[in-house]
């Protein structure tokens, strides 16, 4: 019962942090937002039992990615038209648009889930298959993901090296 | 609504709160963390989907897509810091010549 209601909580506390990235104007405290919307996430993902994705959804999410984002925040607070004005001229027809693309997906998406074959968070999430599973069955993307990493980081000091070039 | 549709359909808010925030917002960090809120939003839909059908492949997936999510921004913030240093500024109507 009480794991039904703080999956309302969490539900409801992820989409208005959403909202708040839309409303707020600076930069940091959209990313506070999103920061906030991100760990109502890994709270859904702890109570529907898969703990892993979780605690990788805190790490990878809000420890590396939103970390970097908010270092570039604070490296480049710039107090420009787009600090003064936070929407674009696509402000009525982005939104109107963005409403009919939820209407949409609402009315396509939530009306055939009839042959549901459990509810979620019922099935245990067990890690020793899911790592038997990952590094037995599916170890060549495991490799992969390590060349796309590698790939990256190669891109950006492609780019810093650019930048570098153009103005130093 | 059972916990499927209530899981999915935070999902598909989520999502479109982030494609809103894409078109409407004017900064452009503000546009890449819309795209980063987009991506959690598939990200819940796909977690939902794989407890419903209790698959190890769709967890395998969720890392899959973080690892991709990582990078991303990795080659993402870059780009928009060199945008920056070429326009002196956030706003993304300063960089109208990208529309091609």
């Amino acid at each position: 019962m009480i794991e039904t209601a703080l999956l309302y909580l969490f539900c409801a506390a992820s989409l208005a942090g959403g909202v708040l990235m839309l409303v707020l104007r600076h930069p940091m405290r959209v990313a506070l937002a999103l920061i906030a919307t991100m760990l109502s996430l890994a709270a859904i993902y702890a109570l529907l039992g898969v703990h892993v994705i979780a605690v990788f959804q805190v790490l990878i999410y809000v420890g590396a990615v939103m970390v970097f984002m908010v270092y570039v925040i604070m490296l480049l607070d710039v107090r420009d038209r787009s600090f003064v004005e936070r929407y674009s001229g696509m402000l009525v027809p982005g939104v109107i648009g963005g409403a009919v693309f939820a209407v949409v997906l609402a009315l396509l998406g939530l009306s055939g889930g009839a042959a549901a074959p459990g509810a979620p968070g019922t099935a245990p999430f067990a890690l020793q298959p899911f790592a038997a599973a990952f590094l037995n069955d599916y170890w060549l993307y495991f490799e992969l993901t390590s060349v796309l990493l590698v790939i990256a980081v190669v891109a950006a000091l492609a780019v810093i090296k650019e930048r570098g070039d153009k103005l130093g | 609504m059972d916990k499927t549709q209530l899981l999915l359909a935070v999902s598909f808010g989520l999502f479109a709160i982030g494609l809103t925030g894409v078109v409407v917002r004017r900064n452009v960090l503000v546009m890449l963390m819309c795209m980063e809120l987009m991506l959690n939003a598939v990200n819940l839909a796909l977690v939902t989907f794989a407890q419903q059908g209790a698959s190890t492949i769709g967890a395998v997936l969720v890392f899959l897509i973080f690892v991709v999510a990582a990078s991303e921004i990795a080659i993402a913030i870059p780009i928009v810091l060199l945008l920056i240093r070429r326009g002196r500024t956030l706003d993304i109507g300063a960089y109208t010549v990208l529309k091609g």
